[in-house]
Formats: C-alpha cells, structure tokens, sequence
C-alpha cells in the first residue's frame, strides 16, 4: 500500500495494481493511477501544500474539486510549466513534477510568514492606505515592491509546445453536471429521443453521493452510476464528456466549455490537443452543477487538516486516501454524519462530532447509535497547531468553553450554498432560501432550468424526481414529447433536519472567510465600518471572492457577515453578479490553433517572389506583405532608403502597388454616387481620365483619400488606401443599400484582381515602352497627366494609369492577379538598359514627403480636407457626405493645426515623428505645443531631414519661423524651420515631362 | 454569441457580422440645418430592451441588414432589408416583454 493513510475501503477512482511515482517540492512520493496530487500527498501524509497569499500561512487543500483555495501549485517544469493549478484537480501521472508556491525559501519555512506579525496593518485597504502618498513614489518605489509581493506562480518563459483546439457542439438538451440530478435529466432527455450532450468536471460522474449512504434502487449509490453511464453510452443520441468543465453561459443558449484532453498526462498523445474550448450551442439546458460546502468560521479555519466535510469524505472514497487518522467532524447540518459514516467504513477514528444544532437530528441519533460521540450544541472555538492541526478547543453555542480535543484532521460542514455561477452568468439574480441557508436561481431567463442541489434540493430522492423532470422538459421544449423518457430511480426516503446559521464561531483570532485571498471575518467588519457596505464595494475594497476559485467556498458566508454588521437580512445585502469564466482558463485554450502563422492569414502580392529575388525586406502592412526596402549586400536600411529614393528622381524605380484598395464601380447613376462619396466633383471627367478623390465621413473628419478613373460613360474605377480599403467598401455598401438605394449603382471590390506596379522616373516612359512594345502608345500625347488607357497585353486586359506619388513622370499599371510576375519581369528586364530600380515603401515615403502628399500619418481621423491644406477640393455646388458638419465652427477655426513643413536646422542629427513643436524648448507640455510631426525623412532631393507637420496657425503664421521638435522620450528638442511642405519641384514641372 | 437571420443567407453566426451602430436614425435630407445633421451624426438613444439595429453581413453577402434586438436579453425579434420597416416587439401590442 502507498502512502500511511491510504485506507483498505473505498478507492473508486483509483487503481491500486498500478503505483505511480511523483515529486512535491523535490521529495520523491508514490500513488495510484487515478489519485489527484492533492490525494496522493494525503494518503503520504502531507498536509502542508501551500502558503496563503497575504500572510503567508501554511496551507492544506480544504476541497476536494475545482473550488480549492489553498493548495495552489505548480506542475511541471521547463515550457510546460503551468502555474496555480489545483492540486485537487491535478492527475497523477508517472513523473509528475510538482512544486508550491507563493513561498521562500520553501515551504516549511517561509521568510514572508513575518507577515503574519506585522497582520494588524496588513488588513482589508491596506494597499489603499498606505501607498497613496507621495505619488511621486508610485510608480519607482510602491510599484516595484507590490509586483514583487503579489501575483501567484511563475508563468513558463518558453513557448508553450502543446496544441489547444477549439470545437462546435449541437444539441437539443445541454446537461451540466453528472451528478445523480445531472444522470437522470440526460437519461429523460436522452430516453425522449433528443440529441444530448452531458458534460462532468470530474473524471467520473456521481457527484457528492457516497458509497457508504447513499442506495438508489437498492442498490449503492455508484452501482446504479455506473448503469446510468452505461446506458447513455448505448445511445447514439447521447455524448458524455468528462474533465469537462463548462465555464460560461452567453447568450443565445451558447455555452463554453474547457475538456482536459491531456493534462492527466505528462506530454499529450500524438496528434491529441492538451485541451479542448467547446462551443456549446443548446437548444435548452439543464443546470446541475451541484453545490459548494461552506467552511466554518474559526479561529485558525486554515489550519492544514481543516477541511471541508464533504472533501474529507470524497478523499475517503474516491481514492481511499484518509486525510488524518484521529478525525473530529464539526457540523451544523446533516452532512458531517454522512462524512463520519464514510470514515467510519473506512475504519478511520472519529473522535467526536460536534453540531451546532441543540437538538439530536435523526442523522445525530444513528451515528450514536453505530458508537460514535456526538456533542449537540457545540461548536468549534479554535484550531491548535503548527503546520498541521493537532487539536481543536470547543465551545458551546450559549458561550461557555467546552473541551480540547486532540485530533490531526478537522471535517467541517457549514453547510451547502447552491452552485448559482452560471445562472448568475445569463442575468438570474439568485433568492435566499431561509431553509436552506443558501441562494437559489430566480425565474429562468433562458432557455434552461436548473435541478438538484444547484437548485437548492439536496434529498437524493428529490435529486432524481427532479433531474428526470428537468430532462423531459428540455427534451419535450425540443419537440420530443412524445418519446418515453422512463421513470426516474429511487432512493430510500431519507429526512434531512434543517441546518443551523452559523456565520462567526465567536473568537478574537483569525478566523478565514475567503481562504484564497486572505479575507477574515475582522475584515468584513472593517469594509463595512470604512463605508464599503455594498456587497460589490466590500467584495473589491477586501478581495473577497476573487483570484482562481472566485469565492466558491467563501461567498455566502461573507455575504452573511456583511448582513450582519449592516444589522440587516441576508436577501437585502444580495449577491455580487458572476462573470465567466467559472474557473480558471489557460489563455492558450482560447488561443487555440490561432497562434504563430495561424494567428492571422499572410496576404502576398502576385510579386511577392520578383521582391524575394532582389533582396527585399518586407513589412507588414495589415495582412499584407510589402516590400519595404531593396538593400543591397553590406548596405544598411537608412543608406538603402536613400539610394532606392534618389535613385527614382535620377533614372526610373519600379515599385509593388498592388495593395492598394481596388473597386469596379458601374451603374447609370455611377458619377452621382461619387459625387456624394466624394468632396469633389465627379461628373465632368470624361472617359479616360483619373483624378484624385477626397471622402469624409458624415463627422466631417477626412476618410480616404485614392485615385479614381472613369473607363467608360458608366464604369468608373476607384482606388483606396491599403489600410481603409475594407472600411470605405463598407462605407460604399451602406451609402447604396441604406441611404441612395434608388441609385442605379453596383460595385464590388477588385483589390485582388489587379495587381500593379507603379514605375516614377525620367526614364519611366522609355522603359514600359519598351516593355510594352506595340500593345499601347505611352506618348504625352496619347497618354497625357491623368490620362488612362486600357489595352491588351499578352491576350489580357490591362490597365495604364498616367498618375504620380512620386511628383516624377509616373504610371501606374494593373494588370490581372496571375499576370504579376510576368508584367514585372517584363519591365524589370526592359528597365536594365535605363537604370530601374526596385524601391519599397520607405523610399515611396520618402518621394510623397518630398511632394507633400499625405498619406496614412496624416489621415489620422482629426483631421480636416482643409487641415491638409485641400479645404478648395471642397464642391459647393453639391452636396457629399460629411459636408454640413464639416462647416461647423470648431472644424473651420483658423486657429486649427494645418499641414506645414518642417525642416531641421543643422546641428541635429535626425528628426523623429511623433515630437511636439514648441516655441521654447525649454517649456514643453501639453499648453505650449503648437502641433506635431507626423512624417519625417531624410531627403535626398533636399539634402536634409524634413517632415511633414500639422501646426496651429499654420503656414500663414510661422512660415519661415524657427520651432523647436520637442520629444520627451529622446529628451531633445532640434530646431526646425517651418515652410510649404511642397518641398521639391513646388509647380509640378517633373510629372508633366 | 448570437445566430441572426439574413433575409438574403438564412441563420448565421454573429461572427460573420459586423455590428453597426443604431438603425432607428435617418440620414436628414442634405439641406437640413446643422442642428438636424448634429443630432444624426451624434445623438443616440441607449435603450434597455427593445432596439433596431443594422448588421452588416460583411462575410456573408454584405447587405446591411435590421435587426430587431433586445439589448438585455438579446434576444432577436426580426430581421429585414435596409428599407424594411420593422416593428419592436413592445409596440406591436404587448405580446411580447
């Protein structure tokens, strides 16, 4: 046998031919396949698995699921460690590695337990109070030492190795729970002929039945679980999904849901995901997530071997691991006597029961009939100890003291609060039952219904009624009335005797309501008397019910404490709203596939390889791929910028366009629809022609800016940036379907079907001519500034644009997708002879600097046609969108920053974007700025760094003035001279060539 | 995660929709004052219930479309073409909360 508490009885879950072996802190211990961590460490021994958040306390597990505050570790090492797990949920596997956390230098002894003496100033604000001043501390000084006392475990550096998948689920009656309600309800449901879907956060289903109480049909509990598996297995109707945890209710009837595909086993099989988001969309759903044992609130609750009564029983019986070997079980309710009855089985010692209650319940009267001490009337008073509990002082309910007990485990039950997470999710406000002291669901919102002990029904009788009913109304909600759903199992009536409210075990000490964050019953009283007496105020100002097990175990007994300082009922104090997820999700788990080169699809251009030949380096812009610079070898990015864009000005460059945004526009009424879109006008451009197009949006702010040509009498064709293209396609939709759908217009995008290169330069024309041959006449004349021809190469359409960026002689040409690398081989080899050269998007930049054509940084959504100095392009005689607000008086205030030049003065090495220009470089902040760079470049044709700026005031009043380009982060301020930021070529001689 | 109907598609996912904004506001006529072109730009109603709202079908077929949906609950009444003219469920007569 491993382990000096493993006990003979009981062990369902565990398989005692097969030892494993794993380490806890670097000390080598054997289990069983199927033990958790937090069993096996029970069944060696060891109590202590963790240390507490603020004080740092020694801790043992106090659950035996997913609602453990305590025994937070960490697993495994290297890529795939993963911190604040449970160790309650933990799998055995062989090898596990396990380590605690929150501690230094290790468990047994831990340095921050100081913390611990210095609690009379660490309570419920501290952090509030005590780092407030001098707020010039906090950001070096308070930051740096509250990083370093919180957070949990350490997060894994490496990339994580393991695979997450997403799947879609459909069914028509969604289970949640395998419990005994849970089983019933998907064998009605699935019995009815519905399509089903059980979901288990456990390995195994059954629930917080016990295999020493609990008879079904006449037979054990776990017998007649596992004829209710085996028959929903033998349905084709029906899917059972277990390490399934569902964790958020949306709307719709959708659901998640976390399956631990491998976090049972040390590496995830071959081609099998570590875990599994289920999308789960229902038709209706069944709610039977159970409910969550509450703890005792007593001096010292946290000692290692307190636990929960329902955990110290479903350690017993899962595994057969016994959490001590003297066990004392304080209760106010029924529960502890099926946790004594359990242990008893198991042959571990029970030396007292203690019970709230005056009155001996029936249950109190069989457990001292089988032998066992119950005391009534007694309740705990404080828990004696060091790292584990070794006795526990009793006292009675009117006050006075009763005896001290020695004992190493303490199973308490402070009874059962409905498990409301999720229907709290969909907006149910949850109602307090008296009877039961608990919160349970209000009228259902959607499409579900909640059965069993989540609902506040915790006879097992009761559990299977209700479950098969819950069952056979969502299965008949779907249409299958009419299938037989059979009739639900029984269980020998059993009476169950009303818990007593007992909120604070009086005592001075420390007595824990929130384990996982530290909150004691002092703390409430402090919120409350600091004003805090909201229950969503007092849950933020004392973190109770936060952090991984978001106050599974602790809600209602603080919601009852809080109620009690406010001198008021429990339903009028109420109870904070829960938010998915319902326990802790790996964010690899939403990532899923959607990682690395899956996050996103790449977008290349049909020219993509022709840039790879020649060296390009490439940027992303959106999803798409750009060349952004050509360097040649031993070159670096600003001397290749430099050389790519004098080269352009001197000889030719060739350069991949085919991002930008493509529509085909067609229609009678094509020219009226622009006019709208656009603030110029539209109509009077014939046939063969393009002009540049300005849109705002309906707040009179720019939108977009594109060339757009007209092929035909009603063909035009517009062109948009690379970023807005989408947003103006949506833009143009709804103005068509939703504002004008009595224009005959149609349009579609066609950015995918034209590629195009722009070639700027002297030699531009030469070089397509040549290219092109006899297939389209380029001459000034028949392709004159803004002109557009479309003409047939190699048997397809192509397209020739007469249009410049560059402020060079320039064409842009399209051609279709599949004929991209063959047009740019085509020009490249005709271009050798007259010095073409490929240039990116840098040196593109830089040559619109140069011009001062605005692009993407100065299209930031502030500004105005008339900021960019176009404020004439604007039509009077018609209206577009945009046009009425961008007339209001903010938007035609002189004082607003306009588009100027900036050039830097000599002494400087650089211009940076993003600086702001002031007057007095020693006086820079937010009052003195006069407007900001937003382009920068170092400019071959200028010989200097230029940029483009947006200053108040504007040309007309700094032109020719010194400012000063004040940048904080690089802490200089270089002077600028501001002037048109037409800086070469100002008349536009170059393009007309 | 919602499932609205396309009058064009049928039942999709909301994934393929873009949500856009509030559907009860019409475009004033372009002579309208600057006031009238304010309110349609800026003012918005923020209703708790019943709403219509345009959702455009950009991985669909790209029509905008109206829908009839209940911000608290979200639930989804009707859906219908831009110029369609929906009616909320709390003024077709109370049938509906």
């Amino acid at each position: 046998m491993t382990g000096v508490n493993r006990v003979s009885v009981g062990g369902s879950r565990i398989d005692r031919s097969k030892e494993v072996r794993f380490t806890f802190d670097g000390q080598s211990y054997t289990g069983f396949e199927g033990d958790t961590l937090a069993s096996a460490l029970l069944a060696n021994g060891v109590t202590l698995m963790g240390r507490s958040f603020k004080y740092h306390r020694p801790r043992g597990c106090l659950t035996a699921g997913s609602e453990e505050p305590n025994a937070i570790v960490e697993l495994r090492s290297g890529a795939r460690r993963e911190p604040n797990t449970r160790a309650t949920m933990a799998e055995l596997y062989n090898g596990l590695d396990a380590q605690s956390q929150n501690r230094f230098p290790s468990l047994k002894f831990d340095i921050q337990a100081i913390n611990q003496l210095l609690s009379p100033f660490l309570t419920a604000g501290f952090y509030y109070k005590t780092f407030m001043w001098p707020s010039s501390f906090w950001e070096p000084v308070y930051e740096k030492f509250i990083r370093k006392s919180a957070g949990l475990g350490k997060a894994a550096t490496q990339a994580d190795p393991d695979t997450y998948e997403h799947s879609h689920g459909h069914c028509d009656v969604l289970v949640v729970g395998a419990g005994i309600a849970g089983l019933s309800a998907a064998l009605s449901a699935g019995r009815s002929g519905a399509r089903v879907i059980l979901v288990e956060e456990q390995v195994a289903a059954g629930g917080m039945t016990s295999t020493a109480t609990d008879f079904i049909d006449g037979k054990p509990s776990d017998e007649w679980v596992a004829q209710a598996l085996d028959e929903l297995a033998g349905m084709a109707n029906v899917t059972v999904r277990t390490r399934t945890t569902l964790f958020g209710y949306y709307d719709h009837n959708v659901l998640a849901a976390l399956e631990r595909v491998s976090d049972h086993l040390e590496v995830p099989e071959a081609h099998q995901p570590r875990q599994r988001l289920w999308t789960l969309r229902a038709g209706q759903v069944v709610l039977a997530c159970g409910s969550h044992e509450r703890a005792m609130v007593f001096d010292n609750n946290d000692m290692p071997g307190v636990m929960l009564s329902g955990a110290v029983r479903a350690f017993v019986e899962r595994y057969g691991a016994a959490p001590g070997k003297r066990v004392v079980v304080c209760t106010n309710n029924d529960d502890g006597y099926k946790t004594a009855a359990s242990l008893h089985k198991a042959g571990v010692e029970i030396v007292a029961i203690t019970d709230a209650r005056a009155e001996p319940s029936p249950a109190a009267k069989l457990a001292t009939a089988a032998g066992m001490k119950v005391q009534c009337g007694v309740i705990p008073h404080k828990a004696k100890g060091r790292h584990r509990v070794s006795a526990i002082a009793l006292q009675r309910t009117d006050g006075s003291s009763a005896e001290i007990i020695e004992c190493d485990c303490v199973a308490m039950s402070n009874g059962y609060s409905p498990d409301v997470h999720l229907v709290s999710q969909t907006g149910v406000a949850p109602v307090w039952r008296e009877d039961i002291l608990g919160f349970v669901p209000d009228t259902p919102i959607r499409k579900e219904r909640s059965a069993g002990a989540c609902k506040g029904t915790f006879e097992l009788n009761a559990c299977l009624q209700e479950g098969h009913q819950a069952g056979c109304d969502a299965a008949e909600a779907m249409g299958f009335g009419s299938g037989d759903p059979g009739s639900a199992g029984t269980a020998d009536e059993e009476e169950i005797t009303a818990p007593l409210a007992l909120w604070r075990c009086p005592g001075k000490g420390k007595a824990f309501v929130d384990f996982q964050n530290d909150v004691t019953a002092k703390d409430i009283q402090l919120a409350h008397q600091e004003g805090f007496v909201s229950v969503e105020h007092a849950k933020r100002y004392t973190t109770l019910g936060m952090a991984t097990d978001q106050g599974k175990t602790s809600n209602v007994n603080g919601i009852a404490l809080l109620a009690e300082a406010r001198g008021e009922p429990i339903p009028d104090v109420g109870t904070t709203r829960f938010r998915p997820p319902y326990s802790p999700v790996a964010i690899g788990a939403f990532a899923g596939h959607e990682r690395g080169m899956e996050f996103q699809p790449v977008r290349r251009t049909a020219m993509h390889a022709c840039g790879e030949k020649l060296g390009a380096v490439f940027v992303e812009a959106g999803q798409w791929l750009r060349p952004q610079y050509y360097p040649k070898p031993g070159e670096g990015v600003m001397e290749a910028i430099y050389r790519e864009s004098e080269q352009v000005r001197k000889t030719a460059g060739i350069c991949d366009v085919s991002t930008l945004g493509k529509i085909e526009i067609f229609g009678e009424d094509a020219g009226e629809f622009l006019n709208r879109l656009y603030i110029n006008g539209w109509k009077m451009l014939a046939p063969g022609k393009a002009r540049y197009g300005l849109m705002l949006r309906e707040d009179g702010y720019v939108f977009d800016d594109g060339t757009t040509s007209r092929l035909a009498d009603d063909h035009y064709f517009m062109t948009t940036t690379t970023a807005n293209a989408a947003r103006v396609l949506a833009h143009m939709e709804h103005a068509s379907q939703v504002l004008w759908p009595d224009l005959d217009v149609h349009f579609c995008s066609a950015t995918e079907q034209w590629c195009g290169v722009a070639v700027a330069g002297p030699n531009a024309r030469a070089i397509l001519a040549k290219a092109f041959g006899d297939a389209i006449d380029i001459s000034n004349e028949e392709l004159p500034f803004m002109g557009v021809r479309e003409f047939k190469w190699n048997g397809a359409t192509a397209r020739i644009f007469r249009i410049s960026f560059s402020g060079e002689l320039a064409f842009e040409v399209n051609v279709p997708w599949s004929y991209g690398e063959a047009m740019w081989d085509a020009i490249w080899d005709a271009g050798q002879d007259h010095g073409l050269i490929a240039y990116g998007t840098e040196a593109l930049s830089v040559l619109r600097i140069e011009k001062g054509h605005v692009a993407g940084n100065e299209l930031d959504g502030r500004t105005t046609a008339a900021d960019m100095g176009l404020g004439k392009m604007m039509s009077s005689k018609k209206p577009f969108i945009g046009q009425k607000m961008a007339a209001r008086d903010g938007m035609i205030d002189p004082q607003r920053a306009t588009l100027v030049g900036v050039k830097l003065k000599s002494g400087a090495s650089r211009l940076r974007g993003g600086a702001h220009l002031v007057a007095d470089k020693n006086i820079a902040n937010a009052e003195t700025s006069l407007g900001w760079i937003t382009s920068v470049c170092d400019s071959p044709a200028m010989g200097c760094w230029i940029g483009l700026a947006y200053v108040r005031g504007g040309l007309s009043e700094h032109d020719g003035k010194i400012l000063y380009a004040a940048n904080p982060i690089y802490e200089e301020s270089p002077a600028v001279e501001i002037c048109s930021p037409h800086f070469f070529d100002p008349k536009g001689e170059r393009l007309h060539g | 995660m919602h499932q609205i109907d396309c009058p064009w598609c049928g039942t999709r996912d909301e994934a393929e929709f873009q949500y856009q904004g509030d559907a009860t506001v019409q475009r004033p006529k372009p002579d309208a004052d600057e006031e009238t072109f304010f309110r349609y730009v800026y003012a918005r109603e923020n209703p708790k219930g019943w709403h219509v709202e345009w959702w455009h079908h950009v991985a669909g077929c790209r029509q905008w479309i109206k829908v009839v949906r209940n911000t608290l609950t979200h639930e989804i009444d009707s859906t219908g073409g831009p110029q369609s003219k929906l009616t909320k469920p709390d003024e077709k007569g109370g049938t509906k909360s």
